[in-house]
């Protein structure tokens, strides 16, 4: 059966999350791939994962306001998040402000959003960055919206577990503070991460090649998720699934 | 008057007055600090361009927690000193283009924060309380350009380690649109409990909305709880499509195609006065 690179990435993270120590999943705003593979993880783990979608109403039970998902993740209630980064370095450090020496920047994006937070309380953090370039994976950001680590004073019980790229999946270890080759996708080498990664990193003798999506998965993917991701992302459902926006939600007031 | 009448003049709502959008508008000042929800949570659309339309000066911006349509609009026109912001984004439709133009030419003043430090600096405000502190942060570029902040060891001493101080912000004004309010000047706002914190921790609040009722939203008790009461509510006026082309929930969809047209205009100098001009030549819609 095939796939397009979206339904790729979105089975790799499907996977990821689809683990008995993660019971309740956030995905931040403007996150397809991340949203519907948390949904597809909850329809193939027989509902048991709990989905909290921060993008409109859809898939999103909070009712306390902006500041809720911040509470609640520091309570230790979100076991898994996934942040992004216009850079990300060899220690897990992501940047999502802008490149150059800041304030003077070079180049400026749109800011930390909670990274600087949610880097610290959610045990799983899994790095999603499609983009698998040298000028992405840096020897060292520019900005640190979020450190990778923390000494030993600090408070602190979550962090990176996880990198996802167009090219590859990566663990990364805290104790040793270094990210390791874990799976290579299909169609791709070990020499070719290497070539487009600006860190160091380990890389162990076999590479397993990353799996591919199983029809099973692909058709939960297609009839169920994509219909729901829709509610929330019309545009990506669109465009991956061919599948138009669903009709306006009942008048509330 | 007393120092003591002097605070409780300027930190005191004024009775929630019924007006129209103008007056609205001529109560912010120029040089105001003004929270500003985010994109998702009822976004006063034709207050800012009202505001832009008086030409508003040197206005000071928290967002709560980020920037989108409005806050780009208002520094495109020249509105904006200063703004503080976990993130300034156009959302789905991309970067905000005068906001970014801003931040690298310098223009306008950026203080960067992270979301959940201005929840808790409004949370603190709430509270009457100077600060609170917040867990996380510690050892981000954040925090290091933070003077403003300040990192402290456990003061129960319970082993805790440090932990971060983030001073309370009180904003002069609080603004958005709501679908509903009423006559009394109580303000529905169901889920986006953003806004009720915004408002709590404001000196004052100003609101449009869709529709004034006038049946009180606090005597039932299926709205009573997602309402803000008049109490926070200084200022109220009833203004059609007052979030458009954003959405507004249980009205209106947000109309992407209108927003990537000025992502597009927005990303030069001419293009962005184009967009500009219908808004400055409009006349303020009428009021009921």
């Amino acid at each position: 059966m095939t796939y397009k690179p979206q339904e790729f990435l979105i089975s790799v993270l499907t996977n990821l999350l689809n683990q008995p120590h993660i019971g309740h999943v956030a995905v931040g705003a403007a996150s397809p791939i991340p949203g519907a593979a948390a949904l597809l993880a909850q329809k193939r783990g027989g509902d048991r994962l709990a989905v909290t979608i921060i993008h409109g109403n859809a898939h999103n039970a909070f009712t306390d306001g902006g500041r809720e998902l911040f509470d609640c993740a520091g309570q230790g209630r979100i076991d898994a998040f996934f942040l992004g980064g216009v850079q990300i370095d060899g220690q897990a450090n992501i940047n999502l402000l802008g490149t150059g020496n800041y304030p003077s920047l070079e180049r400026r994006f749109a800011g930390s959003f909670g990274s600087a937070y949610m880097y610290f309380v959610v045990p799983n953090v899994i790095l999603f960055r499609p983009e698998h370039s040298r000028r992405v994976f840096v020897e060292k950001v520019d900005f640190i919206s979020a450190p990778g680590l923390s000494g030993p004073d600090v408070q602190r019980r979550g962090g990176p577990k996880a990198l996802v790229t167009e090219l590859c999946l990566m663990s990364f270890d805290a104790v040793v503070g270094k990210f390791r080759l874990e799976s290579v996708h299909p169609g791709h080498s070990v020499e070719e991460v290497l070539d487009n990664t600006g860190f160091a990193f380990d890389v162990p003798e076999q590479v397993p090649q990353t799996a591919a999506p199983s029809e099973a998965l692909l058709r939960d993917l297609r009839s169920l998720i994509g219909p729901e991701i829709a509610k929330t992302y019309p545009e990506f459902a669109a465009q991956v699934f061919a599948i138009s926006a669903p009709a306006k939600g009942p008048e509330i007031i | 008057m007393t120092a003591a009448d002097q605070w409780f003049a300027d930190v005191l709502p004024m009775p929630a007055k019924i007006r129209n959008l103008p007056e609205l508008a001529d109560l912010i000042p120029d040089g105001a600090l003004l929270a500003v929800p985010p994109e998702y949570s009822f976004v006063p659309m034709a207050l800012v361009h009202q505001l832009i339309r008086r030409r508003a000066r040197r206005l000071r911006l928290l967002c709560v927690p980020l920037g989108g349509l409005a806050v780009d609009l208002l520094i495109g026109a020249g509105c904006v000193a200063e703004i503080e912001a976990a993130a300034v984004s156009l959302g789905e439709n991309g970067p905000a283009p005068q906001f970014t133009r801003a931040a690298l030419t310098g223009r306008v003043k950026i203080v960067d924060s992270t979301c959940p430090a201005i929840h808790t600096a409004l949370q603190a405000s709430e509270k009457g309380v100077p600060f609170m502190p917040l867990g996380g942060i510690i050892g981000s570029d954040i925090e290091a350009h933070r003077s403003d902040w300040r990192i402290v060891d456990d003061p129960l001493q319970q082993g805790n380690g440090p932990i971060i101080l983030i001073p309370a912000i009180q904003p002069e004004f609080a603004i958005f649109h709501s679908p509903l309010a009423d006559k009394n000047g109580n303000v529905w706002v169901g889920r986006r409990r953003e806004l009720v914190t915004m408002a709590h921790a404001a000196k004052r609040t100003l609101v449009t909305a869709e529709r004034i009722c006038d049946e009180d939203l606090l005597d039932n008790e299926q709205t009573a709880a997602g309402t803000l009461p008049a109490l926070y509510v200084s200022g109220l006026a009833e203004v059609k499509n007052g979030a458009k082309p954003l959405g507004l929930t249980g009205c209106y969809e947000r109309d992407s195609a209108a927003i990537t047209v000025y992502a597009h205009q927005a990303s030069t100098d001419a293009g962005f006065a184009d967009y500009l001009a219908p808004i400055l030549a409009a006349s303020p819609p009428a009021s009921p």
